[in-house]
């Protein structure tokens, strides 16, 4: 067409950068702010879509108040030695049963005196579990008298 | 004195830096805020404490997981989850006349309501198999907290004209007084093996 072919070629000049940093720097602060980095490294299978799913849940507040109990099947590295059964992790390391009363008094003797009335243990568990350990746990917790739990859990995205 | 001009910082490696902090975050992130739902666990009781303590059979609803996952109540099956829910609201509801079916009620003056208002002396009951799974439990753990929730929304509703979480802390309070959350989680029992 006749006006097309009159245009003109334009050279582009060079796409300027010098915002690039900032909007790097933008996207670096909200990751920094939204991080939350992972306290222990996981020796059992427990993704996040392990988690049971639930409509009624409540965040967890004070995060520094809280005390971890992992249940799941052990990964794969470690079902020679540990078998496919559900165990318990605590902190950083297999447990038993036994070991759980002892580890809730440590985590006690950590806080405060005034803070202890509002520890929570939370209880990350696999979906799989069967209750029976789940049980022998909250007797163990029951007597250490920790009694705020949290069933830790997804928010469940409708049906 | 002569000003010295300051040279010019190269800013060009700026965005390097930027980009390595900023892949650095996006690895180690994880997005997921720790939620769950909140329980009490009953203390362990005293010894010389008397460990049964009578509570009359209208007021206990008592829900029992099989290690199928199979719901009972007060010994009838439960077909579904929204059974379920229904179930409980009807018997924590204390917005109703006396029934013999359903839990006794008394009245009790609360703080912020004027007129005294009907409470019931329910109690759900939760036991499980040790087969039962987890995922399972939870579920049904779910749905008694919903019961509750939309049962005291209702009430928030009905004496404040406002849904339960836009009461203040004293309205919330006076509201979890008539309804407490009683869901007990009984001692665990053993039904015919794993």
């Amino acid at each position: 067409m006749a006006v097309m072919g009159k245009k003109k070629k334009k050279t582009l000049g060079a796409i300027s950068t010098a915002s690039l940093p900032d909007i790097v720097f933008m996207i670096l602060f909200f990751f920094m702010v939204s991080t939350t980095m992972r306290e222990v490294e996981l020796l059992i299978e427990l993704k996040g879509s392990d988690l049971p799913t639930a409509t009624e849940i409540k965040k967890l507040e004070k995060k520094s108040l809280v005390s971890y109990i992992y249940v799941g099947k052990p990964l794969q590295q470690y079902q020679k030695t540990y078998g496919t059964e559900p165990k318990i992790q605590l902190n950083s390391a297999f447990a038993e049963l036994s070991d759980i009363y002892e580890y809730i008094l440590a985590e006690r003797a950590e806080r405060d005196e005034a803070e202890v009335p509002f520890m929570t243990t939370s209880l990350k568990v696999h979906k799989e579990t069967k209750m029976g350990i789940i049980t022998d746990i909250k007797q163990e917790l029951r007597k250490a008298s920790a009694l705020k739990i949290n069933y830790s859990a997804r928010q469940d995205m409708g049906y | 004195m002569a000003k010295r001009s300051t040279p010019e910082i190269n800013a060009s490696s700026m965005a390097d830096i930027a980009f390595l902090l900023l892949i650095f975050f996006l690895v180690t992130t994880t997005m997921d805020v720790d939620t769950g739902i909140q329980r009490q666990l009953p203390p362990i009781p005293e010894k010389d404490q008397k460990t049964d303590v009578e509570v009359n059979k209208r007021n206990v609803y008592q829900v029992l997981v099989n290690s199928r996952g199979t719901i009972s109540v007060n010994n009838h099956w439960v077909n579904s989850l929204e059974e379920l829910r229904e179930g409980a609201k009807e018997f924590i509801n204390c917005d109703r006349a006396d029934d013999p079916e359903l839990p006794e009620m008394e009245e009790i003056m609360v703080e912020g309501i004027k007129t005294p208002v009907k409470t019931s002396k329910g109690l759900i009951s939760l036991q499980n198999d040790r087969g039962t799974t987890y995922g399972r439990y939870i579920e049904v753990q779910n749905e008694l907290v919903a019961a509750y929730n939309e049962i005291r929304n209702e009430a928030a509703r009905k004496y404040f004209n406002k849904p339960y979480d836009e009461l203040n802390d004293e309205q919330q309070e006076a509201i979890r007084k008539i309804y407490p959350q009683r869901i007990s989680e009984a001692e665990p029992k053993n039904y015919g093996g794993k």
